[in-house]
């Protein structure tokens, strides 16, 4: 499966059938493992909820399909491509977005401007069509009243809804979202799952990571679990959240 | 609330340009020299501040491309014959050219390494400038007397026009830089002054945004180094390639006014100019305070005055920004921008 075709290798699923394909990837720090021969497949349209204790390297699995970091081995392919050696900006215009866990924002840039950055250089927009494109975002993602504000002066929920404009602005298909509802109120976390429905109804495979479980569980087709860098469990999410390794690594029962 | 404040700004602005364009009627030989180095100073600030400031390429070396200006001038003029005219725009042409193989070598480079790099390549070019034959060797050469008079028959001629040059040399660095800074390369440059990792992350090409903004300083390096040349009425391998000069005396420049804006570096220059003005009696202590500032300036306002206006909720006085406009709304919401509603359009 290290192969580097064009084309995800004979064995695996059909390259239109997959989306998001990880083969033996493995990266470490220095000699920290932090993800370990992993091996991972997303088929277009779903929802996958990503589990998993604290350090079990969630974001790390992220930067590595998101192309922030190499891997020190394996492949990625994405839509049937081989990513495994692209830069982070041309997977962003292949249609790979990302939030980050910790708010990366243009600080001294207007919110309108950080999301027009995305829909123009990410969705490859003219800026008359990248500013119908980023009005567009952050109206789903409920910051329009906030636009004009320096992103610096924003609170941290705010910023994790630019994050998420962001990502979706040029409606990349493949989202990878990173612990985007920790600390919301019950009513904030009902209008996070309707704007994530409304992107994936309207085309978006969704990769999400996140702690708050119940969350995860009302809109998730599947789910993995992830422990020491390694996938330890995947499924439906009623049987794996039932699974009894699952019980004992994270949910601490 | 700081409407009047920016409209204030930006008429103290225009009557300054305003000035500026009537300067030979306005002012006496010696404060047009002064001047005509003030815009080759803003002219080397506004590029070095396009390259630190945004594209994160930290350069010791921007007299090299200087000098190679000034070297290819007087090549155009004094050696090949050519029209003035004509060898200006060559000049930056070779500067451009020189540029290529240039960033070949040192874009192999990243963050300290890339500096050095810089100032070695800089090195380099003096180094082969004292060499070439015609040039005057390691002491340099004047500008022949029939290449000067082209700017005009008397020295008061000559002295508008070298003031008129450089003004204009200065405001076609800034209104294109500003124009840059509009565009969609200069959104995405400037997300990149803002959180490099991030920008790459929303699609920006992180590589040739650095490549472009590389090549886009050398002509106007180049140009100012024509300048330079007309200035002093000769070229020499140590004041056409000066380092102190062209390098870092510009950094301070920029580091005062505050770095990754259009505003700091000319406001840096102003008071650069004025510094030097009322300080020049006391010789080092001028350098020594100039360093103090600077280091005073890194340590306590890292984004320089510039910076610190913005702090204070001063607008850009040139933005390069781009306003939500039609379609979004234009009341903000209240203070607190927690309470923004979340949502609006779906459930
Ligand atoms: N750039 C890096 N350099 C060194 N170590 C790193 C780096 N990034 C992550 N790590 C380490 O890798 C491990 C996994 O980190 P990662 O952020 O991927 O975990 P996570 O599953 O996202 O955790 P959390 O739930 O806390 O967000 C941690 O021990 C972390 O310290
Ligand atoms: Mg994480």
């Amino acid at each position: 499966m290290a192969d580097r075709n064009e084309t995800v290798s004979a064995g695996g699923p059909p390259a239109e059938a997959v989306i998001l394909a990880l083969a033996g990837v493995s990266r470490r720090f220095g000699g920290l493992r932090v993800i370990e021969e992993l091996s991972l497949t997303v088929r277009p349209g779903e929802i996958l909820g990503v589990l998993g204790p604290n350090g079990a390297g969630k974001s790390t699995l992220f930067n590595l399909i998101a192309g922030v970091l190499p891997p020190n081995e394996g492949s990625i392919h994405i839509m049937g491509r081989d990513v495994t050696a692209m830069t982070v900006w041309r997977r962003r215009r292949l249609g790979v977005g990302r939030t980050y866990q910790v708010p990366k924002p243009f600080a001294h840039m207007s919110v309108f401007e950080n999301v027009l950055v995305a829909a123009t250089h990410g969705g490859g927009l003219s800026i008359p069509a990248g500013r119908r494109e980023a009005q567009r975002a952050l109206a789903l993602t409920g910051l329009a009243a906030l636009a004009a504000k320096p992103a610096g002066t924003l609170s941290l929920l705010n910023l994790k809804r630019l994050e998420l404009a962001k990502a979706v602005a040029g409606k990349p298909r493949l989202l990878l979202l990173d612990e985007i509802a920790g600390g919301l109120t019950d009513a904030e976390c009902e209008d996070l799952l309707a704007i994530l429905t409304a992107i994936h109804r309207e085309g978006a495979t969704i990769v999400w990571v996140e702690h708050v479980i119940h969350a995860l569980k009302r809109i998730a087709s599947r789910l993995a679990v992830l422990h020491f860098g390694a996938i330890i469990c995947e499924g439906a999410p009623d049987a794996v959240l039932a699974d009894e390794r699952v019980r004992e690594v994270y949910l601490g029962a | 609330m700081s409407t009047p404040m920016l409209l204030g700004a930006r008429a103290i602005l225009a009557a300054g340009v305003l000035a500026c364009l009537a300067g030979p009627w306005l002012f006496d030989a010696n404060s047009l020299t002064v001047l005509t180095e003030f815009f080759i100073v803003v002219t080397l600030a506004l590029m070095w501040n396009l390259l630190a400031g945004y594209a994160d390429i930290i350069s010791v070396g921007q007299q090299g491309f200087v000098g190679v200006g000034a070297y290819a001038f007087f090549g155009f003029t004094a050696l090949l014959h050519m029209s003035v005219w004509a060898a200006v725009p060559l000049a930056a042409l070779t500067t451009l050219l020189i540029a290529v193989p240039v960033m070949a070598v040192i874009f192999r480079l990243r963050t300290a390494y890339l500096a050095v790099g810089t100032w070695v390549a800089a090195d380099v070019l003096m180094l082969i400038a004292g060499k070439l034959p015609g040039f005057g060797g390691g002491s340099g050469t004047s500008l022949p007397i029939p290449v000067v008079k082209q700017f005009g028959a008397r020295l008061g001629d000559r002295i508008d026009m070298f003031y008129a040059l450089s003004l204009g040399l200065a405001l076609i660095a800034f209104l294109a830089t500003w124009a840059l800074l509009r565009s969609r390369i200069g959104l995405g440059l400037t997300a990149m002054r803002d959180n490099e990792e991030a920008a790459g992350s929303s699609g920006v090409d992180l590589v040739r945004t650095r490549i472009l903004c590389f090549l886009w300083t050398a002509p106007f390096l180049g140009l100012a180094g024509v300048m330079t040349a007309l200035e002093k009425l000769r070229v020499a391998p140590t004041a056409s390639f000066n380092i102190t000069d062209w390098t870092i005396d510009i950094i301070f420049i920029v580091v005062i006014g505050g770095i990754g804006s259009l505003e700091g570096p000319i406001l840096g220059a102003i008071l650069f100019f004025l510094l030097r003005q009322w300080l020049a009696d006391f010789g080092a202590w001028y350098l020594i305070l100039l360093g103090v500032i600077s280091i005073g300036v890194i340590l306590f306002e890292p984004k320089g005055l510039w910076g610190a206006c913005r702090r204070w909720g001063f607008p850009d006085i040139l933005p390069a920004g781009h306003a939500p406009g039609p379609g979004a709304p234009e009341r903000v919401a209240g203070p607190d921008a927690q309470e923004a509603p979340a949502a609006r359009t779906v459930g």
